[in-house]
């Protein structure tokens, strides 16, 4: 299953400085990120905070500002900046003529235990 | 299988060369093959199949070509006496239509067989047609070869006849614009239909993207962004215009489809070569068969197509040395981009999109229209953005593309290759430094360097104390970082910091930017950004939502409300929970409800199944844990009720808490909750700096709590007491006494007034408690009563913004208003494992 690619759609249905969410069965929400810089990033939806969804928070730069207590993650490592610890998984995301894939095995591997 | 052999040694006579045949006559296959004959002219004998019926030519030149500046011989590469002096045979017209590997032939449309010893595919891309219904009319076309532009010219002069025409270019990538600017300069009235919200979102980030829309509808295009193109319009068989999906229309006489290229595969994926997106070569171009090589924009090497020509030029130098026996390899190229629009300069290379250790620096010039942008990663250059001015840009792509360290020369480097490479001047505090004493700092005043240095010593310590004792920087701002050198290199650490700047992107503070808003007539986030030199590129979770608020304030009815810019209260219309599941508070007017609402809430609360519904400090009910998706029927079935938003979620009119008044109180005065519903429905919609409350007391027992509201009413016999300024948050403040009058409509019109100003003085995110104690109450009853028309002028303003507010967002969004907000774009159920 190594390097099978989940194809999300295309990259228009994210308006960039948006995000959306993808549940999965069984596992963690996904939230896809379309940033000012029409780059495109996926974590799991969950502040490493308080689990705030990060898919509602602000976009600005490579960073996403979490809506509950403003932590900002960065987009690209998942990790929390400043003086906040913390990381939230990240799932590698790839866009391929239009279209946006997720990793299948980061996506499904997310699984609660 | 003899006949080949034949006709070889009739053109060639040199028997022993090998039979290269080359489908396609374009820039990579005709540039393979000089590269081919410029090692070893003797070592193939070539034939060219081309399915243009003319010679090679310079493709990217057809947009001069389209703009007049240029005729087609201008750009013809090689003319046909180069076929025939290298005794190449060209086969124009004609294109290959398969090909045979086991018997190396290649077969064209009319039947022609050429056999191979190693054949070159350079079939280039296919422009993308979108397929709307009449994408085939006649008057559709793409942007890729002569016959294209031959259409295009067609269509202006016959436009010419009527008042110049109308085209719609589909597609604001640096094709469609290069064709809307040749269309527009032929005398056509030009639309660009753009789908994503800035133009060559590719290549350009929003602020760069911004100030090409800017010049391009300066120039007189018309430029529609986020524009989904739903149908092109027919009138007898002819394309007559352009249908969008939010119903928008634009006549045209000619459409141009540039939404962007696919490699043309076709071809070698019959013949079962490896393909994905484009035909798969190595490093040395060669495709999945060894006899078969491949270059140009059909090909996909490393994961990695090519739209652009440059790095043409590199494959080109490793197919011939492989071809001739000294392989080199190819390894990717770095691209980059300029826009052929005279009259704009614009570059782009790179990786612009930043990282995390990746660091903007970002300069702005105003005055001059310039932004530009680069991005250092570890020491070295990764990307660049230059709009306005483009003198460095192959400075930059040059450090890019030799990936030097250039910590060095960091400081100095937006300033361009002049000023960083000028040695001592590599670091800003010394070439403050190093200016004259009558050197001018701030253009603007006038203000020389002595003269700042003057007032430093004369005891100016902050920004401000330098700016009310001369000026400098007072003004557009531009040179403040000048001044705060000056400041530094002055008096060492000794700077006293000034009146918080809005946030870390700007030295501007709060008042400076609205009061350049104005001023300016700013009416854009991109465009305050620019104007006010703010050293991100695209601002942080601070000042995007205080930038949209302060633009909102200023100009009603005119500036587009940015969502991505909201917090996410405001961009979902509810609050959000611990849990990430929302509450919902539909608008009760004055406390006042109804059984119909009541049953519209029950209602609700079981079909959706609410866990909790609570009787909020505001008089209104709040139901809690609706999940995102949910909230669109939940505001259906509240809107079905006559309910509208209550707004519980934003820096607006909250709520307008009353006790019941003369109508039923046995104390009461004057008809409180009257009053209150009247507040409400006066107020309701409106955006603030901060939340904003207001209570109406029936009499001074105030059993609304008027006194810790922002605006409170106080009824008594003789009339109504207006208080403001209070708060029972974390800092309770009682309120100020504003004012007494006599009737409602004063009473009224005062709130709206104190609203406006309040609207339009207060920072982002303060509440009027912190306001009033700030600027103080004498300077808000200044302006308010100083001069007796300035209540009616604000409650004026305030009554103008009203009517583009009041308009519910909740039945918006049931109408299907950004719907993707409430949608997941799918969901993931990996399959189950059956035991």
């Amino acid at each position: 299953m190594i390097g099978e690619w989940l194809d999300i759609g295309p990259v228009d249905q994210i308006a960039p400085g948006n995000a959306r969410t993808l549940p999965v069965r069984g596992g963690e929400e996904i939230a896809v990120f379309h940033t000012l810089d029409n780059r495109f990033f996926a974590l799991v939806n969950k502040c490493p905070h308080k689990q705030g969804p990060l898919s509602q928070g602000i976009v600005h730069g490579n960073v996403v500002t979490c809506p509950l207590h403003s932590w900002n993650i960065s987009l690209k490592t998942g990790e929390a900046l400043g003086d906040d610890k913390g990381c939230v998984p990240t799932i590698p995301l790839k866009v391929d003529a239009g279209r946006i894939y997720l990793l299948r095995e980061a996506v499904v591997g997310k699984k609660a235990a | 299988m003899n006949a080949p052999m034949n006709m070889k040694d009739a053109r060639s006579g040199q028997p022993l060369a090998e039979r290269l045949v080359v489908i396609g006559n374009g820039m990579a296959g005709c540039r393979a093959v000089e590269e081919v004959l410029a090692r070893d002219p003797g070592r193939y004998a070539v034939t060219i199949f081309g399915a243009e019926p003319r010679v090679n030519y310079n493709r990217i030149m057809l947009s001069p070509v389209l703009a007049g500046e240029k005729a087609f011989d201008d750009i013809v590469i090689n003319g046909p006496e180069w076929y025939s002096d290298n005794a190449i045979t060209l086969v124009s017209g004609d294109p290959v239509v398969a090909i045979d590997r086991t018997a190396r032939t290649v077969t064209a449309k009319s039947g022609r067989v050429e056999p191979y010893d190693r054949l070159l595919i350079a079939t280039g891309s296919d422009p993308f047609i979108i397929p709307v219904p009449g994408h085939d009319l006649s008057g559709v076309v793409t942007f890729r070869d002569l016959d294209d532009v031959d259409k295009m010219l067609a269509a202006a002069e016959a436009g010419k006849a009527n008042g110049g025409g109308n085209a719609v270019v589909i597609g604001g990538g640096l094709l469609g614009l290069e064709a809307a600017h040749g269309l527009a300069l032929r005398g056509m009235q030009v639309t660009v239909v753009h789908l994503m919200p800035t133009l060559m979102e590719r290549q350009l980030d929003e602020a760069a993207g911004y100030l090409l829309k800017t010049e391009l509808e300066r120039r007189g295009q018309t430029i529609v962004t986020g524009g989904d193109t739903a149908a092109i319009l027919e009138r007898g068989g002819h394309v007559a215009g352009v249908r969008l999906k939010d119903g928008r229309e634009f006549p045209a006489d000619i459409v141009v489809m540039a939404v962007g290229i696919r490699p043309a595969t076709a071809l070698a994926k019959a013949a079962g070569l490896e393909v994905e997106r484009g035909i798969v070569v190595d490093d040395h171009m060669v495709t999945s068969d060894p006899a078969i090589i491949a270059v140009g924009e059909c090909v996909q090497h490393r994961g990695t197509c090519y739209g652009l020509v440059a790095p043409l030029w590199d494959m080109c130098r490793a197919l011939a040395d492989a071809a001739t026996g000294t392989p080199s390899g190819y390894e990717g190229s770095v691209t980059s981009t300029k826009l052929k629009v005279s009259g704009i300069d614009l570059f782009s290379a790179g990786d612009f999109s930043g990282d995390d250790g990746a660091e903007d620096i970002v300069m702005r010039d105003a005055s001059r229209g310039v932004y530009k942008r680069v991005i250092v990663k570890d020491g070295k250059l990764v990307g660049a953005v230059l709009y306005g001015d483009t003198a460095d840009g192959s400075w930059y792509f040059d450090l890019l593309k030799k990936g030097e360290d250039i910590s060095a020369i960091r400081e100095g480097l937006i300033f361009g290759q002049a000023f960083a490479q000028g040695g001592a001047l590599a670091d800003p505090n010394a070439a403050v430094a190093a200016l004259s004493d009558d050197a001018e700092v701030c253009g603007c005043n006038g203000v020389s360097k002595g003269k700042v240095v003057g007032c430093i010593m004369g005891g100016a310590h902050s920004l401000d104390g330098v700016r009310s004792a001369c000026k400098a920087s007072a003004s557009c701002g531009s040179c403040t970082g000048l001044v705060e050198s000056l400041l530094a290199l002055t008096l060492g650490g000794a700077v006293e910091s000034g009146p918080r700047t809005l946030c870390k992107c700007t030295s501007f503070t709060h008042d400076d930017v609205r009061r350049n808003i104005v001023d300016k007539q700013l009416k854009a986030i991109p465009q305050v950004m620019q104007e006010l030199h703010w050293t991100t590129p695209h601002g942080c979770a601070s000042c995007r939502p205080a930038l949209n608020y302060y633009l909102l304030c200023a100009w009603p009815g005119e500036y587009q409300d940015e969502q991505h810019s909201r917090f996410v209260n405001e961009r979902m219309h509810a609050n959000i929970q611990k849990d990430g599941t929302y509450s919902v508070v539909p608008r009760m007017w004055g406390g006042l409800t109804n059984p119909r609402e009541l049953r519209a809430i029950a209602d609700v609360v079981e079909k959706y199944n609410a866990p909790m519904v609570k009787v909020t400090g505001g008089q209104r009910l709040d139901i809690f844990g609706i999940r995102k998706e949910d909230l669109p029927a939940v505001w259906a079935d509240l809107n079905d009720a006559g309910m509208v938003s209550g707004h519980a979620y934003g820096k607006s009119l909250r709520t307008v808490k009353t006790c019941v008044g003369s109508e039923w109180c046995r104390f009461g005065t004057q008809d409180s909750t009257g009053l209150g519903v009247k507040l409400e429905r006066m107020t309701w919609g409106s955006w603030m700096p901060h939340k904003f409350k207001i209570a109406v007391s029936g009499c001074p027992r105030n059993c609304a709590e008027a006194t810790i509201k922002d605006f409170g009413v106080v009824c008594v016999d003789s009339g109504y007491e207006l208080h403001v300024g209070g708060n029972g948050g974390i800092k309770v403040r009682a309120t100020d006494l504003l004012c007494k009058v006599e009737t409602e409509q004063e009473a009224m019109d005062v709130c709206a007034a104190f609203i406006q100003l309040y609207r339009e003085q207060a920072h982002y995110l303060e509440r009027t408690a912190p306001w009033i104690e700030r600027v103080g109450l004498e300077h808000v009853k200044a302006g308010l009563f100083s001069d007796p028309a300035a209540v009616a002028t604000l409650a004026a303003r305030f009554r103008y913004s009203q009517q583009f507010m009041q308009d519910d967002p909740w039945a918006r969004r049931v109408a299907g208003e950004d719907a993707q907000l409430h949608q997941h774009l799918a969901e993931v159920r990996p399959m189950e494992i059956v035991a």
